[in-house]
């Protein structure tokens, strides 16, 4: 029992250790205590009282027999706990552990949070030993890939600047034969809105680019895009524990929003995009809220069908469950948003159990899934608890307006043969929306 | 064991007090200091309102998902709280060491309720220690300190039991009593205890930040 049993290898975390002492490890976690360590981490280390209260929270547990070891608890007493009682002083493989623990084993999805009766942030907690595995450079692999990417070109994906705007032309063309009037308008200084998206839709999803065009236009909104670095909202510095590259990227962002002087920003359906720009990277950067307002397109969509801008011409075909990401449910309180907007796309919704803010989570997000193919099938039986979920429901469709719940939700589909398929609200209302004559 | 007694009740009930008020002022001076020169964006989300209103949810028995899906623990929890908060204040053997020597009197518990009480706590504690043998997560996560800090919530009820029903030398068990009590005092500010200050402070914060800035609930 334990993460020593389950060890897996990563190319990036063994590198890493093996540049390690314990002494160093020491030094490193001693500075981080030292300026970092607050507290918040203070408390909710002495506070705990060990009650075990979190554990059914949690959806690794869960899936996992209700092995100890996956519990919010059990993953903090293996990292954080450990580090504080040999006051850093900790073998490299050890360190190794800790990684897989904070990095392949907790989604950040703050669940457990409704479970303790003391308030302690386990997610926190995860954060700050991902910190220091950041500090003490041993990061995932494909992880640390994507913060060299976001380092080095400002996206996730390595996508350079003029491939950038290539793909944002080549979708506005392509969308001229359905749309002739169709634009994607490019630096538009002073519209109402900036829309911004994740790396991997130019990258390999640019059916959601289109999408949103379309949406934009029928709706006859007044939007742009920037055609400079800032156009991408996702940040996987923020989860990596590059907490200055994390900062580096929202401050592109919304100094991208600011030249373009527009009032907000629209944010595609990605959830940890939206936590990065909303709750985290504007924390960094010494505002209280962001800067420019953000609104994420769940709340967008619902702004779009009740202004009447959308008017949907054909109900989707149900029954669907909708299900809550938690980076923008848990995280922004837009679960009454998300069902409205489905509701007025389908008359059929079956509610998957427990839902809302305490939904369970897709285990994709909070990194894990950026850690690519050595940790897929950890992501995958670490929700069997899901899958049950969803099966439960009996329907076909899913709903949900998050790129990594999609991404940890069709593992576990198609693992688990569910047979469901997975909707973005965009793919629906594009499929679904009262399109003008022309 | 008289003169015992007299130390307990005299100048240590006086420095237990002060353990227990300065050193919780103290700890609690000490983490808000700590707090504003380090998590200084942090405390910038507290609203007293999002505070409350968590804090009321999870004072409520079954008022959060946490509560419901645990449900014994709950009913023990609530019951343990209560009566460990409660006991101390009101117990008529208190009441009346308060009346003597400061003057103050105000109601107290009938003795049967006190007694019923005092065993409930007994009981309680004697379930969280079986939980902690038997419970996986618990066991998992626990250590021997965990055992000492119910030892000390457990010591001065079961002392104030048996002394109550003279069960043992009655003056012994009631300095027993007395010690016992202003040790689990001093703990608090100390020991895993200070969940006592600390909790609220920690759920209050959670309760602010899901409020004010996710407009989620967090209970």
């Amino acid at each position: 029992m334990g993460i020593e049993a389950r060890k897996i290898e990563d190319v990036g975390l063994r590198t890493g250790v093996s540049r390690l002492t314990p002494e160093k490890i020491q030094k490193a976690f001693k500075a981080l205590m030292a300026g970092e360590g607050g507290a918040r981490l203070k408390t909710y280390v002495e506070t705990c009282v060990r009650c075990g209260m979190c554990a059914p929270a949690c959806h690794y547990f869960l899936s996992h027999g209700d092995d100890p070891s996956y519990s919010p608890v059990g993953k903090v007493r293996q990292t954080m706990w450990e580090l504080i009682r040999k006051d850093g002083r900790v073998d490299p493989e050890e360190i190794y552990g800790m990684a897989q623990v904070a990095y392949t084993e907790c989604n950040l999805c703050r669940r457990c949070m409704h479970y303790c009766a003391l308030g302690i942030d386990t997610a926190y907690i995860m954060t700050v030993v991902r910190r220091l595995c950041h500090k003490l450079g041993v990061t995932p692999q494909y992880m640390q890939d994507t913060a060299h990417s976001h380092s080095a070109v400002l996206n996730q994906m390595w996508v350079k600047d003029d491939e950038w705007i290539d793909t944002l032309q080549w979708q506005e063309e392509e969308a001229r034969d359905e749309f002739p009037g169709i634009r994607i308008p490019l630096e538009k200084e002073g519209a109402d809105f900036m829309y911004s998206v994740i790396a991997p839709e130019p990258k390999f999803r640019t059916q959601l680019i289109y999408q949103a065009a379309a949406i934009m236009h029928v709706a006859g909104v007044d939007w742009t895009m920037p055609a400079t670095p800032g156009w991408d909202n996702s940040n996987l510095a923020m989860f990596s524990g590059d907490t200055e590259i994390m900062g580096r990227i929202e401050r592109f962002h919304f100094e991208a929003a600011q030249r373009l002087r527009v009032k907000r920003i629209v944010m595609g359906e990605c959830g940890h995009a939206f936590r990065a720009v909303y709750d985290t990277g504007n924390r960094w950067l010494g505002w209280k809220m962001s800067p420019v307002p953000v609104i994420h397109s769940v709340q967008f969509f619902w702004e779009l069908l009740n202004e009447g801008k959308i008017t949907i011409a054909k109900k989707f075909p149900g029954p669907v469950t909708v299900h809550d990401p938690c980076n923008v449910v848990r995280g922004r309180g837009l679960m009454d948003k998300l069902r409205e907007v489905v509701a007025a796309l389908c008359d059929d919704i079956v509610e998957m159990h427990p839902n809302r803010e305490h939904n369970l989570c897709c285990c994709a997000g909070g990194g894990v899934i950026n850690c690519g193919p050595p940790f897929k099938n950890v992501r995958i039986a670490g929700n069997k608890a899901k899958a049950d979920q969803l099966a439960a429901t009996g329907v076909k469709t899913v709903v949900a307006p998050c790129h990594n719940c999609h991404g940890g939700l069709d593992d576990i589909i198609h693992h688990f043969k569910l047979g469901m398929e997975l909707k973005f609200l965009g793919d629906i209302i594009y499929e679904c929306m009262e399109r003008p004559e022309d | 064991m008289r003169q015992i007694y007299e130390f307990a009740v005299g100048p240590l009930a006086w420095a237990a007090f002060a353990v227990f008020i300065l050193g919780s002022a103290w700890r609690f001076y000490s983490m808000y200091t700590l707090a504003r020169k380090k998590d200084g964006p942090f405390l910038s989300y507290m609203s007293w309102k999002f505070s409350l209103r968590s804090i009321a949810h999870w004072l409520t028995p079954f008022g959060s998902l946490g509560w419901r899906e645990n449900a014994d623990v709950t009913i023990v929890t609530f019951i343990f709280h209560l009566c460990l908060i409660g006991l101390p204040i009101l117990a008529l053997g208190h009441v009346v060491l308060l009346d003597r020597y400061q003057g103050i009197e105000y109601w107290f518990l009938p003795e049967g309720a006190a007694d019923i009480m005092t065993l409930a706590v007994m009981a309680c504690c004697l379930y969280f220690a079986v939980r902690r043998l038997t419970n996986v997560t618990v066991r998992y996560v626990g250590s021997v300190r965990d055992f000492g800090v119910l030892a000390l919530a457990f010591a001065p009820f079961c002392t104030g039991f048996l002394a109550y029903h003279q069960i043992g030398p009655p003056l012994a068990m009631t300095t027993l009593h007395v010690l016992s009590g202003e040790l689990m005092l001093m703990a608090i500010p100390f020991t895993r205890l200070s969940h006592m200050i600390f909790g609220l402070f920690a759920r209050a914060y959670v309760g602010s930040e899901f409020g004010g800035v996710r407009h989620a609930k967090d209970w």
